[in-house]
């Protein structure tokens, strides 16, 4: 009889529904059946809610099933699921699933397919030809190929990662750097996780072409310590790239040299701001540095340094391999390209969903999401983690694209969407982001540090209905001083899910009567 | 601090100091090693790296993840942030509060949990999530963070 080969995830989120006792369950039952079995630890395909999600079969021909718990596998097996047959939770071919079918998944082309330790899997499924390719350029063609790509930093400020790269490789330096933004920090954002467990090698190899480009020779991954999946998964992929000559002094006997590391942040949102990272990758506080001077000028240790977000570098071995017109083909208007999206919340259909720019949040939330998983009507959703604007109903309609958020007083970010239903307390959500900011200002700007603790108390007083009136123009006045007076963005945008909350769920924060007025309202 | 803690720490440091910006490694490797960054440290890691004892105390006190002193046998992260809010943090926190007698940063009589606040595990679509040592956890109602609790306390 032949081995069967069965994919349960390895990825977090699928671990923290039960993907290890559902897979260490299937290696028993297959054991007492005398059925081989081969286990391969999957990413995870970014469905889910239906995790654990199990898959059976070879390349090509996988069928789904999921969720699977522990308790579900002498059924499934008994039912005989190792040969691809019927069970209540089988799903079918995975790749028939429309959650799955209609999305555009470039970057995360191989996440949730392959074995994400695997370099031989990497190479089968088009690993590492960008690089192959950049091989034979030279840094300011691959510089052009990334500009004329219109990829746009996907941590949130979508900068132009051609412009960034080109002010790298025009700048002086002995030693350069490339850094790896993976303090992936805003509420309602996975995507960094999933690829980093499901495809670690695309991000060495996006990391290494940025190299290339620019000269740099020394790479960082900046990973925040609540990833430890995500650690265990980089330093493997980082070992055997470089046991097989894609890292260290002589790439795949070109003579070029690049190698990265993994090191660990320690808890502060803060040090999700690139000036703050290289701070602390300084090994000091993680306080927000002036502009000027450019990181790309002067970055870590003072060198000229790349530093990007996971996605960004993850997208640039497709751009190099299928070459910079396939990617800017996807998307509208100056968002080109796709957005890894992530549906978190109150979200009946969670997860990841890759497509091209364009599509609208309704589509997102209605489509794909299912509605809410409470099943009562969606209220609020807040786009962009933790300094994005709440929206309403009535913005539903707005499309993916970096500057209709911008248009709406929004932001699209890192590209998480976070769903409220009807119980929402949207002056709880408003209190909350100055709290948060409270709690996570690096302290550096006043009106940021101190402000938002004042922010808290305002907000308190005005639900507290203690001269309300009042207290909303001391709260916009708050919110527009922070917005000019912070040098980053916690600061600068911390006033747009308050005032985002106030102006279009106003209703909240006027709950109660004036204090000693009677019944005024 | 112990002679044992000392010695675990003078490994540590001694492992990492060449490291271009050591700081942020040696304190990690301090905390896997014995569960917290004893204050006793501050001087040994400072003249390590020959920094001064504020700017090593100055570290130590911006980040978080970093304690000062000893938890508990198991250590309990808990998501506060929005995804989690969205599917009932608040209502799992303050029943976490409540059967554990302590607030958020504190670690119960029996020394067996300390509880701590994080902002986003990455589990945004199962949420609430839990950290529970370093296993992640998802879909955690009230209910299910007493089971979890107790099976730890069962461990320990």
């Amino acid at each position: 009889m032949s081995t069967i080969r069965i994919y349960v995830p390895g990825d977090a989120a699928a671990l923290s529904v039960g993907a290890d006792a559902t897979a260490a369950a299937i290696v028993a039952e297959a054991g007492q059946r005398g059925i081989d079995v081969e286990l391969v630890r999957n990413g995870s395909r970014g469905m889910l809610w239906l995790e654990p999600l199990v898959e059976v079969g070879s390349p090509g021909s996988r069928i789904a099933y999921g969720p699977v718990h522990s308790t579900d596998v002498p059924g499934l097996f008994a039912a005989g699921f190792h040969q691809g047959a019927a069970h209540r939770l089988c799903l079918g071919s995975a790749e028939e699933i429309p959650y799955w079918k209609n999305q555009e998944r470039l970057t995360f082309a191989r996440v949730g397919i392959v074995d994400p330790r695997s370099l031989a899997d990497y190479r089968q499924f088009e690993g590492y030809r960008g690089l192959e390719a950049a091989l034979h350029m030279t840094p300011a063609e691959i510089v052009t190929a990334v500009t004329n790509s219109g990829l746009r930093g996907r941590g949130g400020a979508a900068f132009p990662a051609g412009i960034k790269w080109n002010t790298v490789l025009g700048a002086p330096g002995d030693q350069k750097y490339v850094v790896c933004n993976a303090d992936e920090g805003d509420s309602g954002t996975f995507s960094d996780r999933m690829l980093m467990e499901g495809d670690p090698f695309v991000l060495i190899e996006g990391m290494t072409i940025a190299g290339l480009a620019t000269g740099a020779t020394r790479g960082y991954i900046y990973l925040r310590w609540e990833y430890p999946q995500a650690k265990q998964t980089l330093d493997a992929a980082i070992a055997s790239a470089r046991s097989q000559g894609y890292l260290g002094p002589d790439i795949l006997g070109s003579g070029r040299e690049f190698d990265l590391e993994v090191r660990l942040g320690a808890g502060a949102y803060i040090c999700g701001e690139e000036t703050s990272l290289l701070e602390s990758l300084e090994g000091k506080r993680g306080q927000v540095r002036f502009k000027p001077p450019l990181p790309a000028l002067q970055g870590l240790f003072g060198k000229p340094t790349v530093i990007n977000n996971v996605i960004t570098l993850a997208s640039v071995p497709i751009i190099l391999a299928r070459g910079a017109d396939y990617y800017r083909d996807f998307g509208v208007g100056r968002s080109r390209g796709t957005l890894p999206i992530q549906l978190a919340g109150n979200i009946k259909h969670g997860g990841l969903v890759e497509k091209a720019f364009g599509l609208s949040l309704r589509e997102l939330l209605y489509d794909f999401g299912g509605g809410s998983a409470s099943g009562r009507p969606i209220r609020a959703v807040q786009v962009g983690g933790p300094l994005g604007a709440y929206l309403p109903e009535s913005q539903f309609d707005t499309k993916i694209d970096y500057e209709a958020f911008a248009g709406i007083k929004g932001m699209l970010g890192h590209g998480g969407i976070v769903v409220f239903d009807e119980r929402v307390d949207m002056a709880a959500q408003a209190r909350y982001a100055m709290e948060f900011c409270a709690i996570e200002s690096c302290g550096k700007c006043t009106p940021c540090r101190i402000g938002s603790t004042r922010g808290v108390e305002v907000i308190d007083r005005l639900l507290a209905a203690n001269e309300p009136a009042k207290q909303e123009i001391l709260l916009r006045d708050l919110c527009e001083t922070m917005t000019h007076g912070s040098l980053c963005a916690l600061g600068g945008l911390t006033a747009y899910p308050v005032l985002s909350a106030l102006d279009h769920f106003r209703e909240d924060f006027y709950r109660r009567a004036p204090a000693g007025a009677g019944a005024q309202r | 601090m112990s002679a044992a803690q000392r010695e675990a720490v003078d490994e540590v440091c001694k492992s990492l100091a060449h490291l271009p910006g050591a700081l942020l490694p040696i304190l990690h490797g301090i905390q896997e090693r014995l569960g917290f960054i004893p204050k006793e440290s501050v001087p040994l890691i400072a003249s390590e790296l020959n920094l001064s004892l504020a700017e090593v105390h100055g570290v130590i006190s911006f980040y978080h993840y970093f304690r000062t002193s000893a938890p508990g046998v198991h250590m309990v992260h808990l998501c506060r942030a929005e995804a989690c809010q969205a599917l009932g943090a608040a209502e799992l926190e303050a029943h976490a509060c409540r059967t554990l007698g302590i607030s958020l940063h504190g670690t119960t009589a029996d020394g067996a949990i300390s509880l701590e606040p994080v902002y986003c595990l990455g589990n945004c679509a199962l949420g609430p999530s839990v950290m529970l040592d370093e296993r992640l956890i998802g879909r955690v109602t009230p209910e299910r963070f007493d089971e979890l609790v107790a099976a730890a306390r069962g461990k320990s």
